[in-house]
């Protein structure tokens, strides 16, 4: 298992808050603004379409819930790669669209939802809105991952490989297909499984959105199994999850496993990987002499005629492009017509926030110190068990054998499809919703932080653990010199995904209904919930605005400092 | 050979980088014209711009002052009539050796068929038939640099600039393929109309070159433009090779000046402040010993790299270094022993670090940043900030080395401390010992 590192863009990591994070932050302000604007044309009162619990129906749910996915997928590979691309290559255009995808990543997203889905509805058909609302909900959870990763790759692909391009005279497309793409391919690949993952634990929080007479809903997996939790049906429940297993464990062996192991040619070292992802649908279509047909008579030829076609093309505008100018031009338009929009958006969202009474403003902030705790407790609790648990699989290679991919699949159900149960398992008890909503963020972010440490332990070398038992450094002490600040990197890495991941999970964790009663503790997210619910919209705005500022300002000010402090102090390599 | 054709002109050429007080020359006025037919070597230290002169060349740089003329004509962009053999090979891993080969044809539109023809002619003429559907992680250095060879011959460059190329292969297969190149190119099989190879081992240059253009650093210029007027294929023993390598050394190594001069002026003074050299000084202690022991206190350059199997560009840092510190002199390729020298050949360890720190106290560079340290109140300076200062007399990498090394010397000589997880540079005293 790879462990991806967080990324920051390097040149802000002294500074704290820019003026680019400033005009960023407004333009959220702004964004969100409309939205809400927006919302208030929103019907009032929304009926989905009724969900069947039938099993026979389930093949057709999971057909479009992965068709979901895959569509918001394509969107997100076709944006990383070409934001990617502009933002490696203008060094002008970097400046800005640099930090703001730093911002974009720590946004916890599921609290747009609300936003989105109501400012959709006011303007599109209900079955649309929904639609578009679940596609571009995991749409944003996925993207920013992939772009960083893309970003990375671009940047730093060695100065020689550059110049061999160059002085080959490979045209923009050809320096595309055989340099950048090849080089990015292996980060592109993991951080899609990656989103593919986060992915699930949104769209099963998008497919059903249920407040108070507005009932947001799209028939799939997600809906299927909140509706059987609804009705206290356990056996769809089961029936729900094993169908979402065999899916994500269907896709994994026929999808990615595949793509890592192909990916593994464009590695950049030069020696023999022993421990190279290996899949056996990969090698099955390898030896195929269909496959190998398919590829020399039609994929190669084509491929060569677009080569052929895009270096006609290119020559021809080289030719042109002797006297152009102009573009700088419609760059400015766009830039005036922008701030336009973002200081109208800014101006309305301000007008909303005013009428904000106090009291108002008090329990935002009652809220987020409520959730704040929550996800403190959740990540502490987290961290009690898989430092242990992680550390033992980390060092025992036997043990790793059987766990990891044990660990690995229970880690791919979203634990937004679990909520239910622990709904339906908790909710009889004194305080069961505080508890479920703990438990679902733990559930949710718990995989990080354990994948991390036994990362991390493994990558300990022998020598310190002879070294720690010649030295006889044993019970805390072994804890204290030797294992923690081994871990410390890795730990940091698995902290900061996971509280977004908590953070998230905040909204669909606070608030329910459940058979029939609406169930909610104190909360930003069940003050986000609350608001839609009852068209309070300059609440709303305040609220997921508030979550959003935390949460921005929680990276920066801890979690940033602490993972530079990891990466200067505490690596090993 | 005498090529009446001028290929390539470089005019008055200048490469700075940054502005203000941070502005560094890396190449300073260099003119040079290649003409049909030769075999140029760009030979000189580490840090003298050659690479940055072959890149001003290729096109792939604009200078920052001067004129590239190709055949004439002002160069625009990457001149599509060069092309560069990498030091690190620059092959992409996931092509294979065909594909890698066939790139630039691909580039230039080349069909496939023809493509597919020129690659295989051209691997089997530097001997890797049989070996088109490989990758290159699966061959040895020696053989990733042969398919270089192919994928820059495969377009039929004009000029053929080699950088380094055989200075990360192992010494057997550096020699093979050098002779395998020579012998293409004194047999007239190559396309190519003249060879530019940019080095800094001198044998190589020697070996290979009918002209060699030698410079030096701070700033990058060119000090010498000799021809070689050797038959080939070259012996690398005969005393005409020898009298050629002598000369080059000679010329690179250049003569100990007065004191005042060799050791430069402190960071933030008028004048140059001193590059220190990057050496081990395990290794000094080792030539001064080994030269401390012949009958005249001497030897030549050459013969001594030789002998201790060092690479010329080492061999000239530690003599270079032996230098500054006052322990030899140098003149026309020889090295001589001082007196100073000679104690510090003979000493034992604690004796050799006290000369050291002696001596080294001399140098401007120390004086200025004891001086500093001295001034401090902790007695320590960050090591971020002394390289800021000195970044007014070098580009950053370079100020940076400069930290690194005066930080080596120091500790050597028992005068300077560093804190790596505090990253301050201390002043080494009795009372601050024991407080560690």
């Amino acid at each position: 298992m790879r462990i991806p590192r967080v990324f920051f863009p390097g040149q802000n990591m002294e500074r704290r808050l820019t003026w680019a994070d400033a005009l960023i932050l407004l333009g959220i302000v702004a964004l969100v603004g409309f939205g809400v604007q927006l919302a208030k044309d929103a019907p009032a009162v929304v009926r989905g379409p009724s969900i069947s619990l039938h099993p026979s129906v389930l093949p057709v749910y999971a057909v479009l819930s992965t068709g979901r996915m895959f569509l918001a997928y394509a969107l997100s590979l076709a944006f990383s790669i070409g934001y990617g691309y502009w933002a490696a290559n203008s060094r002008r255009a970097s400046k800005v669209l640099l930090p703001l995808l730093d911002i974009l990543q720590s946004v916890p997203i599921l609290s747009f939802l609300p936003v989105v889905l109501l400012s959709l509805s006011a303007v599109l058909p209900q079955k649309v809105a929904t639609e578009l609302a679940s596609v571009l909900l995991i749409f944003t959870s996925q993207v920013w991952n992939m772009t960083f990763s893309w970003y990375q790759s671009l940047t730093t692909i060695p100065k020689d490989l550059r110049e061999a391009a160059r002085i080959l005279q490979l045209n923009k497309w050809l320096q595309f297909k055989t340099l950048q793409l090849p080089f990015g391919m292996i980060g592109l690949i993991w951080n899609s499984m990656m989103s593919w993952a986060g992915g699930w634990f949104f769209l099963m929080a998008a497919e059903i959105f249920n407040v108070g007479s507005r009932d947001f809903r799209l028939p799939g997996l997600g809906s299927y199994l909140q509706e059987a939790a609804h009705q206290g049906n356990t056996r769809a429940i089961l029936y729900g999850l094993a169908t979402l297993t065999l899916v994500i464990v269907a896709l994994d062996q026929l999808v990615w496993r595949p793509l890592l192991a192909w990916s593994q040619r464009f590695r950049l070292d030069m020696v023999h990987d022993e421990d190279a992802p290996t899949s056996w649908f990969y090698d099955v279509l390898m030896d195929s002499s269909l496959m190998a047909r398919f590829r020399r008579n039609w994929i190669r030829p084509l491929a060569e005629r677009f080569d052929f076609w895009v270096l006609r093309r290119s020559q021809a505008r080289m030719d042109r492009d002797q006297s152009r100018a102009g573009s700088n031009v419609l760059a400015w338009l766009v830039l005036a017509a922008t701030a336009a929009l973002v200081g109208y958006g800014g101006w309305r969202a301000a007008g909303l926030l005013i009428q904000v009474p106090i009291h108002g403003w008090l329990r935002v902030a009652l809220g987020i110190v409520a959730t704040f705790l929550r996800v403190a407790l959740a990540l502490a609790l987290t961290l009690a068990w898989t430092i242990p648990v992680g550390v033992a699989i980390g060092t025992n290679p036997r043990l790793a054998r059987w766990l990891q991919p044990l660990a690995q699949l229970a880690a791919s159900i979203p634990a937004t499809a679990l909520f239910p149960v622990f709904l339906a398992g908790l909710v009889s008890l004194a305080g069961g919703l505080n508890i479920a909503a703990v438990a679902l963020m733990m559930a949710g972010t718990q995989w990080y932080l354990l994948f991390n440490v036994i990362a991390g332990a493994s990558a300990i070398p022998r020598d310190l653990h002879f070294t720690a038992e010649l030295m006889k450094i044993r019970g805390w002490e072994r804890w204290k010199v030797f294992l923690l600040p081994s871990l410390f990197p890795y730990l940091i890495t698995g902290s900061i995904t996971a509280s977004g991941g908590a953070w998230n999970a905040s909204i669909v964790a606070e608030y329910a209904e459940f058979s029939g009663q609406t169930l909610k503790t104190v909360g930003a997210g069940s003050i986000i919930a609350e608001a839609t619910a009852s068209g309070n919209y300059p609440l709303l705005l305040a609220g997921t605005l508030a979550m959003v500022f935390t949460v921005v300002m929680v990276n920066r000010l801890v979690w940033r400092r602490l993972y530079t402090l990891a990466e200067d102090r505490f690596r090993m390599d | 050979m005498e090529g009446p054709t001028p290929l390539l002109e470089l005019q008055n050429v200048t490469q700075a980088y940054g502005t203000g007080a941070k502005r560094f020359v890396a190449v300073s006025g260099v003119s040079l014209t290649i003409h049909e037919g030769e075999f140029v070597a760009l030979l000189g230290p580490s840090g003298c711009g050659k690479s940055t002169l072959l890149r001003i060349i290729t096109g792939l740089q604009k200078p920052s002052e001067g004129r590239v003329l190709y055949r004439g004509q002002p160069l625009a962009g990457v001149n599509p009539h060069a092309t560069i053999v990498f030091q690190t090979f620059a092959l992409f891993p996931w092509l294979t050796v065909q594909h890698n080969v066939e790139l630039g044809l691909k580039a230039r539109g080349v069909p496939k068929a023809e493509r597919r023809e020129r690659a295989i002619a051209l691997l089997d003429k530097v001997g890797l038939d049989g070996f088109e559907t490989a990758f290159p992680r699966e061959l040895s250095g020696g053989m990733r640099q042969k398919v270089g060879f192919a994928r820059a011959m495969a377009v039929e460059p004009e000029l053929l600039c080699l950088d380094e190329p055989f200075s990360a292969l192992d010494v057997l297969s550096a020699e093979t393929l050098r002779g395998e190149l020579l012998d293409l190119w004194t047999g007239g099989e190559l396309p190519t109309k003249a060879i530019l190879l940019v080095t800094h081992n001198i044998e190589e240059a020697v070996y290979m070159a009918d002209r060699i253009v030698i410079m030096d650093k701070d700033p990058g210029r060119v000090v010498r433009d000799m021809k070689v007027d050797l038959p080939y294929p070259r012996s690398q023993k005969s005393a005409s090779f020898l009298s050629v390598v002598d000369t080059v050394y000679a010329v690179l190594a250049g003569r100990t000046e007065a004191e005042y001069v060799e050791m430069g002026t402190a960071p933030g003074q008028p004048g140059r402040t001193r590059n220190l050299p990057e050496i081990d000084i395990a290794g000094l202690a080792i030539v001064l010993e080994l030269v401390s022991q012949s009958p005249t206190r001497s030897a030549n350059l050459y013969d001594l790299a030789r002998e201790l199997k060092l690479d010329s560009d080492e061999l000239l840092k530690l003599a270079e270094a032996a230098e500054l510190l006052g322990f030899a002199t140098i003149d026309e390729g020889d090295i001589r022993v001082t007196d100073l020298g000679v104690e510090f050949a003979e000493a034992d360890v604690t004796e050799r670090k006290q000369l050291f720190a002696a001596r080294i106290r001399r140098l401007p560079i120390f004086e200025w940043l004891l001086d500093m340290l001295e001034k401090e109140e902790d007695h320590e300076m960050q090591w971020d900030d002394v390289q800021d200062l000195l970044e007014r007399e070098f580009p950053s990498e370079e100020a940076e080395r400069n930290v690194e090394t005066v930080v080596e010397w120091g500790r050597y000589g028992e005068l300077l401390a560093y804190d790596d997880s505090r990253e301050v540079i201390y002043l080494e005293t009795p009372e601050r010992e024991e407080q560690v």
